[in-house]
């Protein structure tokens, strides 16, 4: 499949309708930090420990005098040369201290993400096999069951059961510091200690797979061309597996893109509960700390993911599916 | 979860609603709504009953032992201040749920707002709507929320007003849906023929019509409010002041090696309250759909 025209058109499109939500979001969020009660200086200085000399600084830096659409300009020409501001706490760039985290977010993510797809296409390929019997129900019962879960609640249970009763896994962290092991050594160590975040997680994100893996599974059963492979005098397994599951995953590649905003707060949590060194921890401690730069850092950097996401989604769809058009 | 659109199709192409009686005798053939309801007005009794029934303050330290584990003075044990976990989980009841009711209340109304006048008047109206919801939609909103609440402080109405704030667009999106199919119906024609204004008919000829979705939506949106209320709690954003189900779980965090039970039940709590929740809206859904009509 060649980059076609079309293709192109539809890649220029997103991006055109893209870049001024994001700035309008981002808008948005400058516009939150000078609302709010209180001396915007002192919130970007952190309330509680910013000295008058560093809020003196910041005044100026942000052109904090000047009128309010200059200073967005200043805010937003900031953010796209990739200047997110200084962390208090850390004393360090906020871009910088993201960046050396959102690596271990996707390795949480990433390993769920994957654990709850296969197996929410594996459960749902089940389940729409045997529509409506018993088996049918209970599933479909379970999965509403882990949806209507406070996702860090069943990470606490899951520490609680898995970690502190049986001491099967550690019970927070990314490394046994004590060990302190290198090479396979520390991917083992790494692994041992994901086990507990990336089930919870994938838990959590199961639900959706398993809800539209089913439905979309029931709709294709339904095919004259499964029908026909059946006529063939294929064997079940390979009409499900092979034919009918290869036409019901498109949708699912794209349920990641639809609401990727959800996926990253899922994660944050997790990280939360099992001390997971990722961008949602960091987010944690900086609201302990009142670390406001890196609070704000944090959301604009999720909001780009989420526009990112959004049209890497429509441009798969639309290469996978050329009927696919967009206005 | 239901599709916006799979909703509002459904419901547009219901018959007139047949009225509560109707509405019931196929409401109650569905086993897991009467059971969502069961649960869901047991847990509201509580909330309502909860300065009665509480054996201790909800607040009181120091009435049992500090970490003390369930027994049968305190059913749910106390906490590392000796406060009983009961009282507690039912005065975190009455707030978690009051969070859930006012947020999606406020959404609701801001979504029907933006929704109908999107839908009823179209045109160059309807485009601007629908772009500033779309911006709202790509918020990511947990985050924003996030920011929003440290920085204008933790107090369960500004809790409230966020959540809302940031839940409307599905709302929206529905009751435009509806208003866009159901603006140049015989009966709204009629009612313009002999004179009722524009208001008139917005309000009191099409939003009957148009309420079934959004009123399934809003038992959902009970439910989500309540877990992002949960979660903000947890991130140490809850009202410690009022302290809900969300703001227990953030408190038992540190404890969990002590004292599960700080953690075991304000979770179940939350877990019950929102999965009556779902099954009440699905089985609202269901009864509205046409197809329970015609059985």
């Amino acid at each position: 499949m060649g980059l076609s025209s079309g293709f192109l058109a539809v890649v220029l499109t997103r991006l055109a309708h893209a870049i001024p939500i994001f700035f309008a979001i981002i808008s948005i969020n400058f516009l939150l930090i000078h609302v709010a009660p209180g001396d915007p200086a002192s919130y970007l200085a952190s309330q509680s420990e910013g000295s008058v000399e560093y809020q003196a600084q910041l005044r100026q830096e942000f052109g904090l005098d000047k009128p309010l659409v200059v200073q967005l300009g200043i805010y937003l020409g900031k953010v796209v040369r990739g200047d997110l501001g200084m962390s208090y706490r850390y004393r360090q760039p906020v871009a910088d201290l993201i960046l050396s985290r959102v690596g271990n977010t996707f390795l949480l993510l990433g390993t769920g993400y994957l654990l709850a797809t296969l197996i929410g296409i594996l459960l749902g390929a089940f389940a729409a096999q045997r529509a409506n019997s018993f088996a049918d129900q209970l599933t479909t019962f379970a999965a509403l069951a882990f949806y209507s879960m406070p996702v860090f609640w069943l990470g606490q249970l899951m520490l609680l059961f898995f970690a502190l009763e049986l001491g099967w896994f550690p019970t927070q962290g990314m490394v046994n510091i004590r060990l302190a092991a290198t090479g396979w050594a520390k991917v083992i160590d790494v692994a041992h200690h994901l086990v507990l975040p990336a089930s919870t997680y994938a838990l959590y994100q199961l639900t959706l797979m398993y809800r539209l893996a089913r439905s979309k599974l029931q709709d294709v059963l339904k095919e004259d061309y499964i029908t026909t492979a059946r006529a063939k005098g294929l064997p079940e397994r390979v009409v499900v597996y092979k034919h009918a599951l290869r036409n019901a995953l498109l949708p699912l590649v794209t349920v990641l893109g639809m609401d990727f905003a959800f996926v990253l707060a899922g994660t944050v949590l997790v990280e939360t509960v099992f001390a997971w060194p990722g961008m949602g921890r960091l987010m944690f401690d900086a609201i302990a700390a009142r670390d406001y730069p890196v609070l704000t850092g944090i959301f604009t950097v999720v909001t780009a993911m989420v526009i990112i996401v959004n049209i890497l989604t429509d441009l798969i769809y639309a290469w996978i599916d050329p009927r696919v058009v967009y206005d | 979860m239901t599709s916006v659109d799979a909703i509002a199709a459904e419901s547009a192409a219901a018959a007139q609603p047949a009225g509560f009686a109707g509405f019931w005798a196929i409401f109650r053939r569905n086993p897991r709504g009467v059971i969502g309801l069961a649960v869901l007005t047991l847990f509201v009794l509580l909330a309502a009953a909860a300065p009665v029934i509480a054996p201790f303050g909800q607040k009181a330290t120091g009435v049992g032992a500090s970490f003390g584990a369930p027994d049968l003075v305190h059913l749910m044990g106390t906490d590392n201040l000796g406060r009983d976990v009961f009282s507690r989980f039912l005065g975190g009841c009455r707030i978690s749920l009051l969070v859930g009711v006012a947020a999606a209340f406020a959404s609701t109304v801001i979504g029907l707002l933006v929704g109908m006048t999107s839908g009823y008047f179209g045109g160059t109206i309807d485009n601007v709507l629908m772009r500033f919801t779309e911006l709202f939609q790509t918020i990511p909103r947990f985050f924003l929320a996030m920011v929003a609440v440290a920085l204008f402080g933790a107090s369960i109405w500004n809790i409230v007003f966020a959540i809302a704030i940031l839940s409307w667009p599905v709302t929206a999106r529905l009751a435009r849906a509806e208003y866009l199919s159901l603006r140049h119906r015989e009966f709204a024609d009629a009612a313009r023929v002999i004179g009722v204004g524009t208001l008139g008919i917005m309000v009191i000829e099409l939003l009957p019509n148009a309420a079934g979705p959004v009123i399934v939506n809003a038992s959902l949106q009970v439910a989500q409010a309540i877990l992002l209320e949960a979660g903000l709690s947890y991130l140490g954003l809850g009202d410690p002041g009022n302290a809900s189900w969300g703001v227990m779980l953030y408190e038992a965090q540190p404890a969990l090696r002590t004292a599960w039970w700080m953690s075991v039940f304000p979770g179940l709590g939350i877990f019950f309250v929102v999965l009556s929740l779902n099954l009440l809206g699905d089985a609202i859904n269901d009864t509205l759909s046409p197809r329970s009509r015609a059985r």
